[in-house]
């Protein structure tokens, strides 16, 4: 039971970090579908940090340097949607689809390229994380707790805090409703929305860290995250754009997925004999159902996949 | 001067911006690739590059370059048919990522009939087909009646596919190996007829009259699109479907029925490649195939034209095979994928091109035209 709970709350956690990512970028107004791709590009840059981090240093500061450099990493990869869709104008949903084929595939001949350097036999896409990854957990009697669930939870409040008690979070968010009406009033939507895809570059890449290191001591970059960035895009749908829904969406995708790792410790459900396959799939029919009950009176931004033409009525 | 005029409006044709938009992608896309590579190891960089642009050229002999081009071309005749499908749910205003679920779920049906059943080929591919269509409607009913995005309802359906198809292929599988039977020895009555193509490219039993479908495909998407009262009908739902309806249209039912028609020639694709025998379903797959990722590449680099994709998926899979000739001690055969990804990333800027191009022309023609002005009055 407390492991199905560390489980669940693990991958809320990294639900809960992208599908906010989403929320930013999304109330700026831009269609941001390749968080998949930012979550492997942020999960490389954290990987990478962990692996030349000396080993004796501090967690706390251990911590701090790798959520920055994964959020780094995700930021300046979101800067090319970014680029291409505020000032470019291109198709939001194709750049984003571009980006989720760019992340893993640069992911594997970077990760290559570093092995095969240090070792000319060693053609695998692994990082191995060594020692680092340690600063990550503490135990409070059999519960681990990952450092990263608080800081899923300190994203939560920093993000409704922003996004509804900020002048920055209600002027992002007339950028994603009417960006000319914003122009108006003086505010500069491009950089707005500039704003939101950083934000969410730097919420993504800090998910897909998260992902890669719940459980693992290492990761094989060709597996990529599983469609996690899809799933958290269906969770900030299901969440109504709002934190605090997505929150609790967050907690029940988390729950769903988690089943599928520690189902087997549950005799009910080990007597109804289903293929392991079948928990496999369940997030995924799980958010298909949820998606058909909530898109219809759907509150997403008014504005959102639209190029901001600053000649347009 | 009157050849200027008629080389200024060949530059104005939107066909023809959109192929030096798609050229313009493709060499940059390779100069990026070149410069990943200098950036690895800059001793083999140029070579890769070759490489990868040679493919089967890499061959000495003429029998044995005929025969990868043949390979190529039935991997290429997949990649033919998932852009045509991403491309008719385009121009219907969805975009199909779902494609490469599809893709899968007509692997899953195709092998299914052909090796669980022991029907024969033609029968597989239907059923690839209907199958593949269901779950493209599936989509696009839940886009018409329920509002949901088309493209986080197909990824969803994407990865529910994946692990159906595996479960229901495991049940057909060898036994010692993660692989399904080959066609060959359990039932080669599903095999495509080769109808004597095989003896054109060296005795390669792949190449099928899978090739022929794809071609025939994309001819037929083109006309359906282009020249019929249905073709246009969907176009206008994908314009707007709110004036669409006005004008008497039934527009959720055109939704349906694109997704549908998206989702047959996803799963045509599948039936085409695995039907052929060239390769065999691994059971234990954790990944979605690159196959329909690779298709909306093919789909947006031909101009979402169905022609242009014949040359585009060609292309994409000619360098996506090149990979597998790098040199293997310095680089990585993914450094293909990377190129094709940057390719379509770069097709999110050919809109934009085309807009720069038409600004720049019509200022070179204002400045024409103030100079024939101001030499009239010299005169």
């Amino acid at each position: 039971m407390i492991l199905l709970l560390q489980y669940t709350l693990i991958f809320a956690s990294v639900l809960l970090l992208v599908a906010l990512g989403g929320c930013f970028s999304e109330h700026g107004g831009v269609i941001n579908i390749g968080l998949e791709g930012i979550m492997v590009m942020g999960a490389l840059g954290g990987a990478l940090t962990m692996k030349y981090l000396p080993a004796d240093m501090p967690a706390a500061v251990v911590i701090l340097i790798v959520i920055l450099a994964c959020a780094v990493v995700g930021m300046l990869f979101s800067l090319l949607l970014g680029v291409a869709a505020i000032r470019f104008n291109a198709d939001q949903t194709l750049v984003g689809t571009a980006l989720n084929l760019l992340g893993p595939a640069a992911a594997v001949v970077l990760v290559r390229a570093i092995n095969m350097a240090e070792d000319a036999n060693n053609v695998s896409s692994t990082v191995a994380y060594g020692t680092a990854k340690k600063a990550f957990t503490t135990n409070i009697g059999s519960f681990e707790l990952n450092w990263f669930m608080l800081v899923a939870l300190l994203v939560l409040i920093a993000s409704y805090i922003v996004l509804y008690k900020t002048r920055f979070g209600l002027r992002l968010c007339a950028c994603g409703e009417h960006p000319q009406a914003a122009d108006s009033v003086g505010i500069n939507v491009y950089k707005m929305r500039y704003a939101g895809v950083l934000i969410s570059g730097a919420l993504g890449g800090l998910g897909g860290l998260v992902y890669i290191t719940a459980g693992v001591s290492e990761w094989k970059f060709e597996t990529g995250v599983a469609g996690f960035g899809f799933l958290a895009l269906a969770v900030m749908i299901f969440g109504q754009w709002k934190p605090i829904n997505i929150a609790l969406a967050a907690l029940l995708f988390g729950l769903f997925r988690a089943l599928s790792n520690v189902y087997t410790g549950f005799d009910a459900l080990v007597a109804l004999n289903l293929p392991s396959t079948v928990y496999n799939m369940l997030p995924y029919i799980i958010s298909l159902i949820v998606l058909v009950f909530v898109s219809g009176k759907s509150k997403a931004p008014k504005a959102e996949g639209i190029p901001y033409d600053k000649g347009q009525r | 001067m009157q050849t200027d005029r008629k080389r200024e409006s060949l530059l104005r044709n939107s066909g023809v911006q959109t192929i030096i938009g798609s050229l313009l992608c493709i060499a940059i896309g390779l100069l990026i690739g070149y410069v990943v590579l200098l950036i690895i190891n800059p001793a083999g960089a140029g070579g890769a590059i070759a490489a990868i642009l040679k493919n089967y050229f890499y061959y000495p002999s003429h029998v044995a370059v005929m025969k990868y081009l043949g390979t190529t071309l039935v991997k290429a005749s997949a990649l033919l048919v998932c852009s045509l499908s991403v491309l008719f749910a385009w121009k219907v205003g969805l975009f199909n990522i779902g494609v490469a679920g599809q893709y899968v779920i007509g692997a899953g049906a195709s092998l299914y009939c052909a090796l669980g059943l022991g029907l024969p080929w033609y029968v597989c591919l239907i059923a690839a087909m209907v199958c593949a269509a269901l779950v493209g409607g599936i989509s696009g009913a839940l886009k018409a009646y329920f509002n949901v995005n088309e493209v986080i309802s197909c990824i969803m359906l994407n990865w529910i596919g994946l692990y159906s198809v595996n479960m229901l292929l495991n049940t057909v599988k060898e036994q010692t190996t993660p692989y399904t039977k080959t066609l060959e020895s359990a039932n080669s009555s599903a095999l495509l007829p080769n109808i004597g193509l095989d003896k054109v490219f060296s005795n390669n039993e792949f190449v099928t009259v899978g090739i022929v479908f794809a071609v025939l495909a994309a001819i037929i998407v083109w006309v359906l699109l282009d020249r019929t009262k249905f073709g246009f009908e969907l176009k206008a739902t994908g314009l707007n479907k709110h004036a669409a309806k006005y004008c008497g249209m039934r527009e959720k039912r055109n939704i349906i029925l694109a997704m549908m028609i998206s989702g047959a020639l996803a799963g045509l694709g599948a039936a085409v490649f695995f039907l052929c025998g060239i390769e065999q379903w691994m059971v234990q797959m954790t990944s979605i195939p690159a196959m329909g990722f690779n298709g909306i590449a093919a789909a947006f680099l031909g101009g979402s034209h169905p022609i242009g994709a014949i040359f585009s998926s060609y292309f994409i899979q000619h360098i996506t095979s090149g990979g597998s000739y790098v040199d293997k001690t310095m680089y990585v055969a993914q450094i293909s994928d990377l190129i094709s990804a940057f390719i379509i990333y770069l097709c999110g800027f050919v809109f934009f091109f085309k807009g720069w191009l038409g600004r720049l022309l019509d200022k070179r023609d204002e400045k024409r035209a103030a100079a024939q002005e101001k030499g009239g009055k010299a005169q």
